[in-house]
């Protein structure tokens, strides 16, 4: 009981640090994209529109598997 | 037109359908509070010098969906909006009732009749015991297992109007309105150009129609799946809105997974019950691909049709819930420094207003994206299903 105890406290503890590496994952990655739709939308401005939509596109998708590693973090810590 | 948008009436009954389901997921997701109790019994346990406010219980309470709309106060001054409770036992038959017949302190409320519990969010049967493992926290592995046990055979089965039932109940009906009026406005005076509420409708329409349908699946059958595109995307952006009013309760409607789970599921079936030759062809033997990869391809293929509903579940549902707690955890940070002192709880009180109002002008923009986006995601997915070859 007494390990059970210690052990769910240090697993909230790295859902707390899980969260923190799911945002860097999400940040590298939704800044690599922003960063390419912006020089591509510099090169070529009348085509900004459907990079924009694309752009959002893999945004999202990004961001999708960064929420999931969020979720589960946030399941460790409440449950 | 009109055609268009009896369809769009038929897709919002479509959704209506989602109340029951939502409700009957939304067991489920009782879970979460009821698990919670096992947290909370810890704390009691180990630190009973820190018995301060804890934010976690706070932020679930108002993440989490309920059988009341909380305005303010706490405890006995407490303003609440009571809500229809409607519970079916095989004990008591159907049950209907007002969820102000709740009455009682603490975490755990019951009926006047003795006759149901109501705790955290969670009905069951007074005469479980429930109450024993509740009130004595110190047993919370108990209390844990007890809360479990509720789920399966002697339990309530728990149809109420909760909040985000009733939330959705409005929206549909707000929808309802406004696009009926909408579209008599355009019955009317047809040739003309479209005047007040058709006139902020339109561009809404136009762009879901323009920039989301036709790109991702043509002119043609764009026509086909716009009103669900239209619906999905209207329900989505008026739910999220709805969860941004301040002082009415805080809606969290699309962050409830049973929720987007139906919107999901609905997807996933259009998706599969409009898959053409081309696309069962991909899915199943992906042309152009060497045979001894095929036993990884395959498997990849029908793994990713279920995983993209479930993404659009998961991306939805965490997007706008991950805002309510990020606005939540700064009221929360005010009320921990202003526990030290009130001069630190002013202080801090300054800076996290002004990152609340920040959070806030991010979250219509989010509340918006996520509408986008579920709806882009769902055409593109109609799109692949119903893709022509084209080699």
């Amino acid at each position: 009981m007494e390990l059970l105890t210690i052990l769910l406290e240090i697993g909230q503890g790295l859902a707390g640090l899980g969260a923190g590496a799911a945002a860097i994952g999400a940040g590298l990655g939704v800044g690599r994209i922003g960063g390419s739709a912006l020089e591509a939308m510099a090169r070529q401005p009348e085509m900004a529109g459907d990079l924009r939509t694309n752009m959002i596109i893999a945004a999202a998708l990004v961001e999708g598997v960064a929420l999931f590693g969020a979720i589960i973090c946030l399941l460790v810590a409440l449950g | 037109m009109s055609t268009r948008f009896n369809l769009f009436f038929l897709a919002t009954g479509l959704l209506i359908g989602q109340v029951m389901w939502g409700q009957h997921g939304g067991q489920d997701s009782h879970e979460a509070p009821a698990s919670h109790n096992h947290e909370e019994g810890h704390d009691h346990l180990e630190g009973d010098g820190k018995s301060g406010f804890d934010p976690s219980p706070f932020i679930i309470h108002h993440v989490a969906d309920a059988h009341d709309i909380h305005l303010w106060g706490e405890g006995e001054s407490a303003v609440h909006i009571p809500l229809p409770i409607i519970l079916y036992s095989q004990e008591f038959g159907l049950d209907v009732f007002m969820s102000s017949a709740f009455h009682g302190h603490g975490d755990v409320k019951y009926t006047e009749d003795g006759k149901y519990a109501l705790s955290h969010g969670h009905i069951s049967l007074a005469g479980d015991g429930a109450h024993d493992d509740h009130a004595d926290h110190g047993h919370a592995d108990h209390g844990h297992d007890a809360s479990h046990g509720h789920d399966g055979g002697s339990g309530v089965y728990d149809f109420s109007i909760t909040k985000s039932v009733f939330g959705m109940l409005l929206i549909l009906t707000l929808l309802v309105v406004l696009f009926g009026r909408a579209a008599a406005s355009y019955r009317k005076n047809p040739g003309q150009g479209p005047k007040g509420l058709a006139n902020v409708l339109e561009p809404l329409v136009i762009f879901v129609r323009d920039d989301i349908a036709v790109p991702s699946l043509g002119e043609k059958k764009a026509a086909k799946f716009l009103p669900f595109l239209l619906t999905v995307f209207f329900f989505i952006l008026f739910a999220n809105l709805l969860g941004l009013i301040p002082f009415i309760g805080g809606f969290n409607i699309t962050g409830t997974v049973s929720i987007t789970m139906v919107m999901a599921f609905f997807v996933f079936l259009l998706t599969t019950l409009n898959g053409n030759k081309h696309y069962w062809g991909h899915l199943f033997w992906p042309p152009g691909v060497p045979v001894f990869v095929m036993p990884i391809i395959i498997p990849i293929e029908i793994i990713g049709m279920f995983l993209k509903p479930i993404v659009l579940m998961i991306r939805l549902t965490a997007n706008i819930t991950a805002g309510h707690i990020i606005i939540l955890s700064f009221v929360s940070l005010i009320l921990i420094f202003g526990e030290s002192s009130a001069v630190a709880g002013y202080g801090v009180g300054v800076f996290s207003t002004a990152f609340m109002i920040f959070m806030y002008c991010i979250e219509l923009l989010v509340a918006f994206l996520q509408a986008f986006i579920f709806t882009l995601l769902a055409a593109i997915y109609f799109g692949e299903a119903t893709h022509e070859a084209h080699h």
